[in-house]
């Protein structure tokens, strides 16, 4: 295959990624859009192997031997992971673009088979320089992300003294290296400040991911996915190949609008995210937010009064938040759902952008469980209709659902839109005890003359909920 | 030392509610509180000696034993002088007061040295809902006054087609959708009936539509709402265009229920003399407003009197007439504030005047008048304060789906800045790079802004698919591996570290082939999963 051909090739593949992200506007149109992502793929890949810049009689046994094994334990992973677990299997499909980016780096600096001069060679090492720093930050952020959300590492943000100032040293320290680096005479030379680089990059990946809480990580696995994208960019560039640069622009720019997307339904600043903590920036203090104490009593119900008031509500919309993942509460909703549409009762699904602990995990646990998406609505499509819903059940969410978040502007989650289940004639809200929230914040929900309170485990409860419904 | 609450046995003619229930003297004593029912006070709301005494109470024969014993006096009504009379000095009293239309009471209870909390003069501020008395009681008159009507009324309220012939549903029109109208409005559309409301101000039309009833607008533009979330007295103008209104619905409607009262002033006229004349024979009318006079020109306060051959029931005890269910909210909401005097729980009360809400329901403290209070913090400004909440989340909602990003376009100066910045960073990049760099560079460029239009058009419910597929895409750098396995090398290139090179290129494969095979199958697994 000639130069020409898989250049027309990589474009193909490019329209198809293209469409592939265009097709996921709409669940219909979803499925198409995930195999026209397939056949672009297989048709980069077939035209860079087939073309001119492999030697086929070394190159086919070792690249054919690599991707068999890399597609045999991606295919083992995809079978067996748990809705539940897509977090954490999306973070570390994360940090391994992120490792492949920094080796294709490292293989293109070492190459000398292309030979640059002058400005080329300056900007084909910048290249490489901020492909192996993006890469790396990507891998091992990633990775402290995966730990972080499969509960291996602490979801706790660790706070080192003076983090912002161990940030900006590194930041310094890295721009310097890689002034060394391009001024470097021979490869051997410029080595040195690239491994170092390495190194304070993948420590910078830790410190900044370690920094961010539990709640905070949509933003974070969105940014990574973001990270990822920029990575193959960067390695589009130092290699030269369109293609790269297409698919990484696409998919950096997803990762970014994603983030984005995230950050603005906590009502957060993306630079206060990424900056690490909560609470800790200005009038967000403590003091501040205890002169609204909420008071008042806390009623609670048993499961079998939570099952008497679903039976004579008419609609009822249920909030799932990350409890419903942790108790894996998904299937018991179901079939209580089902049950009350059978009776005739109008049930919907709430979901808050931020739910969960990546974009759209409610949707996905929802959807294996096999409720129908079209009653699973955003929270712009379904706010409005709480003053007409006679129950709302709030499954294991706090922060999302937190009323002070309109009424109280000293409140540290003030201004951050919420699913306004307090609208309805009654909430019930299923929580393991009365500790708050991760933004640390009391629920004056909670004491409201309409909410009830669920105690217990949510999958036990509903479990509960549902014989009860049943008989 | 620990003090007694005492409730006494109402005196007042037909009064039948008491200011206590079993299960809030339960709570009462769970906060420290020692408890003392006079003998016969819960009788009329169906609430024994023997019950109270269950809860834990302990019963005074007389009303003079009862107040000689006891440091704070639940009552519902206003007290009689005799009562006040009998209170020890620095007694505190919580009940019902009027300060304004009872001057001569409020003098005697300073000069007898009392504590007195009016339950009617609590704010409306939404912390003190739990304690406002008059939207509990005034919930029961608006439920009861439908009950009264059904039972005045000759007819069905909801429609039927029966063996015998159709029956058209009754047609009900409230005035004044306050607690009390949208209780009406809520029993009323419950019996099956057809539901009409018209209120002054326009901002409650959404809370009448949500009860399943009709609003019926005045349409002249004033703004009705006084100071507090009450209604104010308006234009000649405006009321000469309601009366059009009414006129046009008593013409139309069985039921008018009337709930119109200004803070402070006679209750409105508004359904006049000729208007009952054109309702047709056999309809009722409820007053809510007797009390102060009526909204109906022809209601006998206090009675039920057929003039026209309409009914027009001006009961001014409505909320006693359902005496338990009364009784039991009211020791409610008596219970709520006291909650609020109690912050320790330990059986004493502490009148806070840094409380707004207590300050607002105290009108004596210690012998000294404290009525009226400071105006509340709070007045013309919470419909301003929602209409800008009610845009902000509309913008929201716009950009949430669908292309453009942010809420509000940027200001013009930013934008001016952010375009400064590009311009210079495009021409310092046009300037030093190489045509081989700028070639790419374009495409880069372009790509971003392609994903950006595509992404947003991204369904919210589809991010995590979004997340597993650009994963799976982004192991696009496999090209980038294998083109490095083993490229075809030109003529005389012997330094090239090959085998690092291949170890590395290959464990690059290995990692993407991952990705893009694992990412592609997840996100098949997913979305099959989405279903109708």
């Amino acid at each position: 295959m000639s130069e020409n051909l898989a250049t027309v090739a990589y474009l193909g593949a490019a329209i198809l990624f293209i469409m592939s992200l265009g097709g996921l506007s709409n669940p219909e149109t979803s499925r198409r859009g995930n195999l026209y992502g397939m056949v672009g793929m297989a048709l980069a890949v077939l035209a860079t192997v087939l073309g001119p810049r492999v030697d086929l009689g070394a190159g086919l046994p070792w690249i054919v031997g690599a991707l068999a094994i890399g597609a045999a334990i991606g295919l083992y992973a995809a079978r067996t992971v748990q809705m539940t677990q897509m977090p954490e299997l999306v973070a570390l499909m994360h940090s391994l673009v992120g490792l492949a980016a920094c080796f294709v780096g490292f293989a293109s600096y070492v190459d000398t088979s292309i030979v640059y001069e002058g400005a080329e060679k300056a900007i084909h090492e910048v290249e490489i320089y901020i492909g192996i720093l993006i890469g790396a930050v990507t891998f091992s952020g990633s990775v402290i992300a995966f730990g972080k959300l499969s509960g291996k590492i602490s979801g706790k943000p660790l706070l080192l003294p003076a983090r912002h100032w161990l940030n900006l040293l590194a930041l310094l320290v890295v721009i310097w290296l890689g002034v060394q680096f391009v001024a470097a005479p021979s490869i051997e030379a410029g080595m040195t400040p690239l491994l170092i680089m390495t190194v304070i990059a993948l420590l910078f990946g830790i410190h900044m991911v370690v920094a961010i809480g539990g709640a905070d990580m949509p933003v974070v696995v969105s940014m990574l996915n973001s990270y990822s994208g920029w990575a193959a960019a960067a390695t589009g560039f130092m290699l030269a190949n369109d293609l790269l640069i297409v698919t990484g622009a696409l998919v950096g720019s997803s990762g970014a609008i994603l983030s984005y997307i995230m950050c603005r339904a906590m009502n957060r600043n993306f630079v206060s995210v990424i900056a690490g903590g909560f609470g800790t920036t200005g009038g967000t203090t403590p003091a501040a937010a205890s002169g609204a104490q909420p008071a008042g009593e806390v009623t609670s119900v048993s499961a079998s009064e939570t099952a008497e008031m679903l039976r004579s509500a008419r609609s009822v919309i249920i909030i799932p938040g990350y409890g419903m993942a942790v108790a894996q509460a998904q299937h018991t909703v179901y079939e209580i759902t089902k049950l009350l549409r059978e009776k005739g009762v109008n049930v919907r699904f709430a979901i808050h952008p931020v739910a969960g602990r990546m974009p759209g995990h409610m949707n996905v646990l929802l959807a294996e469980a096999k409720v129908p998406y079209d009653i699973v609505l955003e929270m712009d499509e379904i706010n409005d209709d709480f003053p007409g819903t006679d129950v709302s059940i709030v499954i294991g969410a706090n922060d999302i659902v937190n009323p002070a978040a309109e009424d109280d502007p000293t409140s540290p989650i003030a201004g951050m839109p919420v699913l306004q289940v307090w609208k309805s004639k009654t909430s019930i809200v299923m929580k393991r005890s009365m500790a708050s929230g991760y933004a640390g914040v009391d629920n004056p929900l909670f004491v409201k003359d309409n909410n009830r309170m669920l105690f217990g485990d949510a999958k036990k409860m509903l479990d509960e909920v549902l014989v009860a419904l049943k008989s | 030392m620990p003090l007694t609450i005492g409730v006494l046995r109402e005196t007042f003619a037909g009064e039948k509610r008491v200011a206590a229930a079993p299960e809030v003297v339960e709570k009462l004593l769970k906060l420290g509180f020692g408890v003392r029912v006079e003998s016969g006070a819960g009788e009329a709301a169906n609430f024994s000696d023997a019950a109270f005494t269950a809860a834990g109470a302990s019963i005074a024969a007389s009303a003079s034993e009862l107040l000689a014993t006891s440091d704070i006096v639940f009552k519902v009504r206003a007290p009689s002088t005799q009562e006040v009379a009998a209170m020890r000095p620095g007694t505190t009293l919580i009940s019902f007061i009027w300060p304004a239309q009872n001057p001569e009471l409020m003098k005697q209870m300073a000069e007898r040295r009392l504590t007195v909390l009016a339950m009617d003069s609590v704010p409306r501020i939404s912390r003190a809902q739990k304690m406002d008395a008059l939207s509990s009681m005034a919930n029961i008159a608006g439920y009861r006054a439908v009950i009264e009507a059904a039972h005045h009324f000759g007819r069905f309220f909801t429609g039927q087609i029966t063996a015998a012939g159709k029956v058209p549903p009754a047609k009900v029109f409230v005035i004044g959708a306050g607690v009390a109208g949208l209780a009406a409005l809520g029993a009323a559309v419950g019996l099956g009936a057809i539901v009409r409301a018209n209120d002054t101000r326009p901002e409650v039309g959404d809370q009448v539509k949500s009860m399943g009833a009709e609003f019926v607008p005045v349409d002249y533009q004033e703004e009705g709402s006084g100071v507090g979330g009450y209604a104010k007295v308006m234009s000649e103008g405006f009321q000469k265009a309601q009366r059009d209104v009414f006129a046009k619905q008593a013409k139309d409607v069985d039921i008018i229920i009337t709930t119109a009262l200004i803070p402070g002033k006679p209750a409105p006229k508004l359904i006049t003399a000729d208007m009952v004349r054109s309702m047709r024979p056999g309809s009722v009318i409820v007053d809510l407003a007797s009390e102060q006079g009526g909204n109906c020109e022809l209601t006998a306060p206090g009675e039920v009197v057929v003039r026209e051959g309409v009914t027009i029931i001006g009961y001014t005890d409505l909320p006693s007439r359902l005496s338990k269910q009364a009784s039991t909210l009211y020791a409610t909401n008596l219970l709520r504030l006291t909650e609020e005097l109690c912050k320790t729980k330990d059986g004493n009360i502490n009148v806070n005047f840094e409380d707004e809400a207590i300050r607002g329901a105290t009108v004596i403290k210690e012998g000294g008048v404290t009525w009226p209070p400071p105006p509340p913090r709070l007045s013309a400004a919470p419909p301003q304060a929602k209409a800008a909440a009610a845009t902000a989340p509309a913008a929201a909602k716009k950009s949430s789906h669908g292309h453009g990003g942010g809420g509000e376009p940027m200001s013009g100066q930013s934008l001016a800045g952010v375009f400064a910045v590009g311009a210079a960073l495009f021409w310092l990049t046009g300037a030093y790079a190489p045509a081989s760099f700028l070639g790419h560079f374009t495409v880069f460029v372009l790509a971003c802004f392609i994903g950006y239009m595509v992404i947003w058009n991204v369904t919210p419910s589809l991010h995590t698919p979004l997340m597993s597929v650009t994963n799976a895409i982004s192991s696009i750098i496999a090209v980038g591996a294998i083109v490095q396995v083993a490229p075809p090398l030109r003529e005389g290139v012997t330094d090239r570290p090959d085998a690092l090179i291949l170890g590395l290129a290959v464990a690059a494969l290995a990692l993407t082939a991952i990705n893009m095979f694992g990412g592609f199958a997840v996100t098949r697994r997913m979305l099959a999963m989405f279903r109708k």
